[in-house]
């Protein structure tokens, strides 16, 4: 077989992988960093009978894509942090009503305008925390092309087998950089299908009753199932009811089918950890920095490795704490204030030993910027 | 099929109060749907929020009840994704010209294959009474209760400058004209918008003191005419009723498809798409 060697830049994969993995449907709206996306999409996506539109905002954009899921499409959107905003309240409605879909925000410097063609990764605990009430989500990221290939691949995934949107937390300089890359021959990557009711025509159909397996078959809008959807607490036939235990059962059922799954859903990578004392953990294009500054301690003697999280939620707690707990020093490696730094404080049982190497000025955090950190927390001086 | 045939019975009865309007707006959909023949599996109810929205839960189609303003981007993501069905987004006039102006404007302006019917009863009502973007010029509500300074919209006027190729406005009065006008809307290709005045006797009518819901229905009957009649040259200020826009214009989907078609050779079979679900 032919091998497909490409050297393209990062948005440019995401849209190859949404197609390898099956989008059929994409609704935007123009912004820096993450336009490329809407661009490459509205041409390829006709060619193979997908449909594209650009519509009036972001708001629009999410609203029609959960539309399109509901008419059983694979769907997505992608935008950078001030349509990400603008999308908080229909990816609650996403939640509630679990509609599978994939939402890429390419990360820049926030809060508001702040710097459009810069990178960031201050958008973390928005993709947690963005929309309003308890519930829970997927969010993925990855720091080189090819891992961001997959990510993107097993963030349609991940939305078909839990029914529920997936935020692909890029950023900037991963979006902009251009890096070789094999894409997948088809097959090669595992894309998962919707998964339909078998129920047949004529038999009462319950579209929010969970099998025993956890999974909540999907009937398609047009279909034989009629049935309703609200961003209300609903039962299981999708009807709004005010009923104390149905409401509590709702909310536990949200948090629980991906919070009870946080260890299954944790994507991570190590580098050099089996004999570190110091550990470093990023996430993101940060990551390539961590792991430059490690390979080249590690060549005058330093005992240093790299806990790289793919997945930042749900927050996989128990694999942070395992890998981060006995390590003399912990350093958060990113582009934000502490968003993960806080996290990992929380996980591990000694968070006085847990610091944090960032840059929030608009510049890429480079080698030397985390081993000022290192440094200082090793009280060598900066 | 009976009108009770398209109700979900056991969800009833509903929350709207007594002599609200969107009752009659709700049969007279219904009663253009059972004209038109459609099988209900063809038919998707896309609503906002609001009490015009509770229409979606309680008829016997594919329904959505979505976000504020809303309806008319996620129908569009539905028309778009499987242009066979015909969506139909029912909303209020705060819902559809206040928060959701703006995909009001965008939809007509791609002439997409929806139909938006408005109930406008120049009102909240499910947050108790508040002036909306409908509410006329010096008339009372709760947050206007020395008589809003704010003008009204013209929702005919504005969904035909941003290029809806359908438009047509009545009142829970004439339920016959009503009947057809939907009925005409819905078999519109093109995005179609119907504007039904509907009587909100619980928070216009009393704040404006405008009596029982039987009352402000004959306001509806004496305060509009005809399109085309003498009575509306011999009295100007009157509501205009009738089918005020109705053009042949290029469809959004249809014109998607025959790009898909130009690109690929070959038509995408609707029918077959459909039934392979």
């Amino acid at each position: 077989m032919k091998t497909n060697i490409k050297f393209i830049q990062g948005n440019e994969v995401f849209a190859k992988a949404a197609l390898y993995a099956g989008v059929q449907f994409y609704a935007g709206y123009p912004i820096t960093p993450s336009t490329e996306i809407a661009e490459i999409l509205s041409e390829v996506l006709p060619k193979r009978g997908g449909k594209f539109i650009q519509m009036e905002d972001e708001i629009a954009s999410i609203c029609a894509i959960i539309g399109a899921s509901l008419t059983g499409l694979k769907a997505m959107t992608a935008t950078s942090g001030p349509g990400f905003s603008l999308m908080q309240e229909a990816i609650g409605y996403a939640v509630m009503t679990e509609v599978p879909l994939v939402v890429v925000n390419v990360q820049r410097g926030g809060p508001s305008t702040g710097m459009p063609t810069s990178v960031a990764q201050g958008d973390v605990m928005q993709a947690r925390w963005g929309t309003q009430g308890d519930h829970s989500i997927i969010t993925l990221t990855a720091s080189n092309l090819r891992e961001a290939f997959n990510m993107t691949v097993e963030a349609f995934n991940l939305a078909e087998t839990f029914r529920t949107p997936v935020i692909l937390l890029f950023d900037e300089v991963l979006a902009h950089m251009r890096e070789k890359i094999i894409i997948p021959g088809p097959g090669e990557i595992e894309v998962v299908k919707r998964l339909r009711t078998s129920v047949p025509k004529g038999t009462n159909y319950h579209p929010y009753l969970t099998r025993e397996d956890g999974r909540l078959p999907m009937s398609d809008f047009g279909g034989v199932h009629r049935y309703n959807v609200t961003g209300l607490v609903h039962d299981m036939w999708g009807f709004p009811s005010t009923d104390p235990k149905v409401a509590y059962d709702l909310l536990h059922h949200l948090v629980d089918k991906l919070e009870n799954h946080a260890e299954l859903l944790a994507r991570y990578k190590k580098y050099y950890t089996e004999d570190a004392e110091i550990l470093l953990v990023s996430y993101g294009s940060s990551t390539r920095s961590a792991l430059h500054m490690i390979e080249a301690r590690r060549k005058r003697g330093l005992k240093i490795g790299l806990l790289e999280l793919q997945t930042l939620w749900p927050f996989p707690r128990q694999t942070v704490r395992r890998e981060c707990d006995g390590r003399s020093h912990v350093l958060v490696v990113e582009m934000n204030m502490g968003q993960i730094c806080q996290e990992v404080k929380k996980a591990v049982s000694e968070p006085d030993k847990v610091f944090l190497a960032n840059r929030i000025d608009g510049i890429f955090i480079s080698p030397v910027d985390i081993l000022r950190a290192l440094n200082m927390i090793q009280g060598k001086g900066v | 099929m009976a009108v009770k045939d398209y109700l979900r019975q056991r969800f009833f009865p509903q929350i709207w109060c007594a002599g609200c309007g969107h009752g009659i707006v709700m049969g007279g959909m219904i009663r253009a749907i059972e004209q038109l023949g459609l099988d209900k599996n063809e038919v998707v109810l896309v609503s906002g929020i609001g009490c015009s929205s509770r229409v979606a839960g309680y008829l016997d189609f594919h329904t959505m009840h979505t976000l504020h303003g809303r309806a008319l981007a996620f129908a569009s993501g539905v028309k778009l994704g499987r242009p066979h069905l015909k969506v139909i987004a029912p909303m209020g006039d705060g819902d559809a010209l206040a928060i959701g102006g703006n995909h009001l404007i965008h939809a007509a302006r791609r002439n997409i294959d929806v139909t938006a019917i408005i109930m406008n009863n120049s009102i909240y009502g499910m947050t108790g009474g508040q002036t909306s973007p409908l509410t006329p010029f010096t008339k009372r509500g709760t947050t206007a209760v020395f008589g809003t300074i704010d003008h009204c919209f013209d929702i005919a006027q504005l969904a035909k400058g941003a290029g809806a190729s359908f438009v047509a406005r009545t009142t829970t009065y004439h339920a016959k004209e009503m009947i057809k006008m939907i009925h005409d809307a819905i078999n519109h290709k093109g995005f179609s918008l119907v504007e039904v005045m509907s009587q909100c006797p619980t928070y216009y009518g009393r704040k404006n003191d405008l009596g029982a819901a039987v009352d402000m229905m004959k306001g509806f009957r004496d305060g509009t005419v005809r399109k085309g009649s003498k009575k509306l040259e011999e009295h100007p200020e009157f509501v205009e009723r009738g089918v005020l826009v109705n053009e042949a214009r290029p469809e959004y989907v249809s014109s998607y498809m025959d790009l898909i078609e130009k690109l690929r050779g070959e038509r995408e079979n609707l029918e077959q798409g459909a039934a392979s679900r």
